[in-house]
């Protein structure tokens, strides 16, 4: 029996920028919304940019952590047709252009739907590197994680939020591979993030007991605030605000480049010091 | 049998707790909670007041004797939940946690509704223990149950009607997390039936567990014996889970639950998870599901609004797999001629949900020998639905 090694393409990112003394900036796009051809173009523009990560969002009926702008972004996506299936053959096809590391926002039970060992098998194939289940947490998480295991991928990322107490802390610390997912504020997608000092208290508790890299979500829409939380922060999010923009502007013909104008503002401003 | 869920809330391969991380920490705080209140008598005791001065227990348990000539079969007994105040058995939920919400020094309470007589039931003691309320609501819902969407304000409730989806309960859970995952610190989630993510179920079962414990007893005492049937109309699951579960050892008791079979299993248009669905994830719960190949969850469709929901209290699914609770559907056509022959045949208008246990009682109780005892739980009145039936009716009023 040979074992696949697969290179995890997260973990090497955050190695290389950590060496570089560089933050990650990680935008969040729904796959599908409005198109997965726009997709593949908008994943390809974002990585051009700088993005160091990319998240596709899987869309679903029912996103219960999403606030308005990604229920609609959702919505749009699955009535062009998108489906985890067609998300998986879009990667494949920009694998063949890009190594740009590629995780998947999916509730669970799309994923389950698909079958958790199948999903796995072809999402690795494909060429996706992470998960973010956000209605999963690490309690109900074993059978995903053998999964995992057995397929050789993806890993899983999980999540935590201002509510979490210090024995969740070390538990999602064991379990998370990658990176952690810091949820800014006791919220959904979208809401305004205005504590940044408590933000900062917390995301450097969990860095010291994780030694792992800490990337910050939710709320976070301006370069300026993203500078802000990079000064602490390992990476930094970017979701709703993105969302909302390729929606309102993508029919603009200069959408693609102005797009790759702001995402390199945004990766300037992790990188700028006060 | 081993009691069940088990300490993950797991009912055998469902139930457990699929929530955004930052709920967690609420949900094992509420289990916690939970087993405190199970075990305090001065909380017991005051919940027992409730049930009885203000809620109206013990709910009589009524031989429809008319009824039962008509039918020719089993002898029928109906347990009058529609006679509890607000008209529901969803109160009996209600008072045990708006009670529970104030112990955790909560002082506001949201809840989704889909009938309205869930929202009814929060609005109502919302008011009795001045709680903060808001009500989630789909638009659809607030359309052909309007009477309860007043009732719900005039109590001092805020009702938001929730313009997503399929704009009925589905959604209005959805935004109710959504609001829940926002001012978790503050705000208790009251659900309304048994699902959701541990302990809903098993929590909401047990509050509702008085039907049956009630039922018991009264059909020993009348009849000396046990039913040899029990039937209940299924929506989350909780007016049929509370009158099966003091029996489920009584292996002797049948039990049919009755899901929304709308326009028929074939339309596909239709709430009857066990004919159509297959398990899955929502809510927080792995469950039966109504849902397409990619996982996506279906629309659904009842004249029943309290029905009208893609998914099934979790423990509903593993009776339903181990064969210990049979589950049938009926269609909107059929609840809507039960609800005239259970008016004009016992005087008893019935809630639309309920009207579908009915249309089950009335297609057994014939195949039934006459010395069998058929047990229903009457799960709510019909005044919230008059409205809509003298529409559909093309009746003005
Ligand atoms: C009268 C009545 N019966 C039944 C139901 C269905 O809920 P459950 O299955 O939880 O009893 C409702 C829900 O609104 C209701 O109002």
């Amino acid at each position: 029996m040979h074992k696949v090694t697969v290179v995890n393409r997260i973990q090497q990112t955050f190695d290389n920028l950590k060496a570089k003394g560089e933050k990650a900036l990680i935008p969040y796009i729904m796959a599908g919304d409005p198109s997965l051809a726009m997709t593949e173009s908008l994943v390809l523009t974002l990585a051009e940019g700088g993005a160091d990560l990319i998240e596709l969002g899987v869309p679903f009926s029912d996103p219960i952590a999403d606030g308005p702008v990604i229920q609609q972004a959702a919505e749009r996506a699955l009535q062009s047709g998108t489906t985890l299936k067609k998300i998986l053959s879009t990667v494949r096809s920009l694998r063949i252009k890009t190594q740009v590391p590629l995780i998947f926002m999916a509730y669970y039970n799309t994923i389950l739907a698909m079958g958790l060992m199948g999903f796995c098998k072809e999402a690795i194939s494909a060429g996706v590197d992470g998960l973010i289940i956000p209605d999963l947490p690490p309690e109900e998480s074993d059978e995903l994680y053998k999964a995992t295991m057995a397929a050789g991928g993806p890993v899983i990322i999980f999540l935590l939020a201002p509510t979490s107490t210090s024995q969740r802390r070390k538990e999602v610390i064991k379990r998370t591979h990658g990176f952690i997912y810091y949820v800014s504020l006791t919220g959904i997608t979208g809401s305004q993030l205005t504590d940044l000092t408590q933000v900062k208290k917390n995301v450097q508790a969990i860095q010291k007991m994780a030694k792992k890299p800490v990337a910050v979500g939710f709320g976070i829409s301006s370069p300026e605030q993203a500078h802000d939380v990079a000064q602490f922060a390992d990476g930094v999010i970017i979701g709703s605000a993105l969302v909302r923009n390729i929606f309102e502007h993508h029919q603009d013909p200069a959408f693609l480049s102005n797009l790759k104008v702001t995402t390199r503002k945004l990766k300037t401003a992790l990188a700028s010091k006060n | 049998m081993k009691a069940y869920p088990d300490k993950n809330g797991r009912f055998g391969q469902f139930g457990g707790m699929y929530v955004p991380e930052t709920l967690m920490p609420a949900i094992q705080e509420l289990d916690q909670s939970y087993q405190k209140i199970k075990r305090d008598k001065a909380f017991q005791q005051e919940l027992q007041r409730c049930l009885k001065n203000f809620v109206g227990r013990p709910t009589p348990l009524y031989f429809a004797e008319r009824l039962t000539k008509t039918l020719g079969g089993a002898k029928i007994y109906l347990k009058r939940e529609d006679l509890c105040h607000t008209g529901a058995h969803k109160i009996n939920n209600t008072v045990a946690q708006a009670l529970l919400t104030c112990r955790m020094k909560k002082k506001r309470v949201i809840a989704e509704t889909g009938a309205g007589q869930h929202g009814v039931a929060v609005a109502t003691v919302a008011a009795m223990f001045g709680l903060e309320a808001e009500i989630y609501m789909g638009t659809e819902d607030m359309e052909r149950q309007a009477l309860n969407v007043f009732r719900m304000r005039l109590l001092g409730s805020t009702v938001t009607g929730v313009n997503a989806g399929s704009r009925t309960l589905k959604d209005a859970i959805n935004e109710a997390m959504r609001d829940w995952t926002t001012n978790v610190a503050t705000t208790h989630y009251l659900l309304g039936s048994v699902l959701g993510p541990h302990p809903y179920p098993m929590m909401i079962r047990d509050f509702q567990s008085v039907i049956g414990r009630e039922a018991r007893k009264q059909i020993l005492s009348v009849a000396g014996r046990l039913p040899h049937c029990l039937v209940a109309c299924v929506g989350g699951g909780s007016n049929s889970m509370g009158l099966f579960y003091p029996f489920i050892k009584d292996t002797n008791v049948k039990m049919v639950g009755v899901e929304a079979g709308g326009h028929g299993i074939k339309s596909g248009k239709h709430a009857a998870r066990f004919s159509g669905g297959k398990p899955g994830v929502l809510h927080g719960t792995m469950t039966y599901l109504l849902q397409d190949s990619d996982g996506q969850v279906n629309l659904t469709h009842s004249v029943s609004a309290g029905l009208d929901y893609p998914a099934v209290g979790p423990e509903h699914s593993f009776y339903h797999d181990m064969g210990r609770i049979h589950y049938t559907s009926v269609t909107d056509k059929e609840a809507l001629a039960a609800f005239d022959v259970l008016s004009q045949e016992e005087g008893i208008i019935p809630a639309l949900e309920s009207a579908h246990a009915v249309a089950e009682v009335v297609r057994l109780a014939p195949t039934m020998k006459k010395n069998q005892i058929l047990l229903m739980n009457l799960s709510g009145r019909g005044d919230k639905d008059v409205q809509q039936v003298a529409n559909m009716r093309n009746i003005p009023l």
